[in-house]
């Protein structure tokens, strides 16, 4: 076991932990944040996906012990002040989920995106999304979500 | 995952020695392969030797006729660096194609290539770019560096610094990606330059990268599409997997070189 501290969500943590600990196991069992999702285990799906120092990463294929000292940021952490973030409120609004699951690392994933690329297109998006697997097969009003969101937050 | 003990090296001196000092370890860059690998319980190193931190090798420097990258540079960055687009374009579109966004930002180009996966691409571009590979001991050959699948010319205490690809007067790599997990189902790296021609192939052999000479000696003679499209690979030491035969895959070489070529104009 071996204290491992980091920031998340603006909010000094830290706990003992086995090194083998990843870090999507960090947030949701030692921190309770169980926004950010479990869904395939092999690095694929993204549901898992937070901002590490500002960068979206899976947190399923990291260690805890990698984001030591680091800022992470989960899905809880968009909303400021009781208001969503531009693109939680772009998903509400265009209907950008199904069942749910993929919700939050495409949520995260898109906050990303579009920080990097300010002016998206369809085709972009889609491409983009690469890392984010929707078994409902609901992209359609994923990628519209996250456009309307660039769009409102260009 | 099996239990490891974890070392956070501060320096590459520290990591060289916490790798001579552990039973059977493992160096740790972005870990974009090694974790899944762990997680599946397909490996059992002792010991975990995190160099993720190591931020002072993360660099991306244009001198003279090359570009020399630190080996822990991200993906992302190489994708996104001004110097990699003006002096070697292909090779900041073949890190912009390497997975998905958020492994590039974790993955690096020294992991990518010190795991040397069969089916990467990075391996394609030191290969078809003639690049010079500086380690915590000597300088490999890129030609010397591939030895086979996962094997490298790396001894067990030696770590990748940074990786030098000299400036290609042309150059394109076309891959054709398995439609479930983006991996080179076959990838070919061609340039033109200082070194000649190279046809750098990926994905397809059964030992890792390697270069289809008779394709370089056709482009000699004549840089066009046109000349390699006639150019056979032979399926013997292809892989066949439950995604393609030997076969598709020596057809899919043939067809990744033309279009290659094409797109290095």
């Amino acid at each position: 076991m071996s204290v491992v501290a980091m920031t998340v969500n603006g909010k000094s943590v830290s706990a003992d932990v086995e090194p083998r600990t990843l870090l999507v196991t960090y947030i949701r069992d030692t921190l309770g944040l169980t926004g950010t999702h479990i869904g395939c285990d092999t690095s694929q799906c993204g549901a898992c996906v937070v901002h590490v120092d500002g960068k979206a990463v899976k947190s399923c294929t990291m260690l805890a012990a990698q984001a030591e000292g680091a800022e992470v940021t989960t899905v809880e952490g968009l909303a400021q002040d009781g208001e969503l973030h531009p693109v939680q409120k772009a998903f509400r609004e265009h209907h950008g989920l199904q069942c749910g699951y993929c919700t939050p690392g495409m949520i995260m994933t898109a906050v990303d995106l579009i920080r990097r690329k300010p002016d998206l297109d369809e085709e972009t998006v889609r491409e983009q999304l690469e890392g984010n697997i929707c078994r409902c097969t609901g992209y359609h009003n994923i990628v519209k979500a996250i456009l309307a969101a660039s769009n409102e937050m260009r | 995952m099996y239990q490891f003990n974890y070392h956070r090296p501060k320096t590459l001196d520290e990591a060289v020695k916490a790798l001579a000092g552990a039973d059977d370890p493992k160096l740790l860059a972005g870990g974009q392969t090694l974790i899944p690998t762990l997680k599946q319980r397909l490996a059992m190193p002792s010991d975990l030797v995190d160099i993720g931190s190591l931020t002072d090798l993360r660099y991306i420097k244009a001198e003279g006729d090359a570009l020399t990258i630190g080996a822990g540079t991200k993906h992302a960055d190489v994708a996104a660096s001004a110097d990699v687009m003006t002096h070697n374009p292909a090779l900041a579109r073949l890190a912009d194609n390497i997975g998905d966004p958020a492994v590039r930002h974790m993955g690096t180009l020294g992991g990518s290539i010190a795991n040397n996966d069969p089916a990467a691409d990075y391996p394609g571009a030191c290969l078809g770019l003639d690049a010079k590979i500086h380690t915590t001991k000597r300088l490999i050959e890129a030609d010397e560096f591939f030895t086979g699948m996962f094997e490298t010319a790396l001894e067990d205490d030696e770590i990748i610094k940074e990786v030098t690809f000299p400036h290609p007067e042309k150059a394109a790599y076309m891959k054709f990606a398995n439609p479930a997990s983006r991996y080179a189902m076959v990838g070919v790296f061609v340039s033109k330059g200082p070194w000649g021609i190279r046809v750098a192939v990926t994905g397809a052999g059964q030992d890792g990268v390697f270069r289809a000479s008779e394709m370089e000696a056709a482009l000699e003679k004549n840089w066009s599409p046109d000349a390699v499209a006639n150019v056979k690979i032979s399926p013997d030491g292809l892989n066949t997997d439950m995604h393609g035969s030997a076969e598709y895959r020596a057809h899919l070489i043939t067809v990744m070189a033309k279009r290659a070529v094409e797109a290095a104009g």
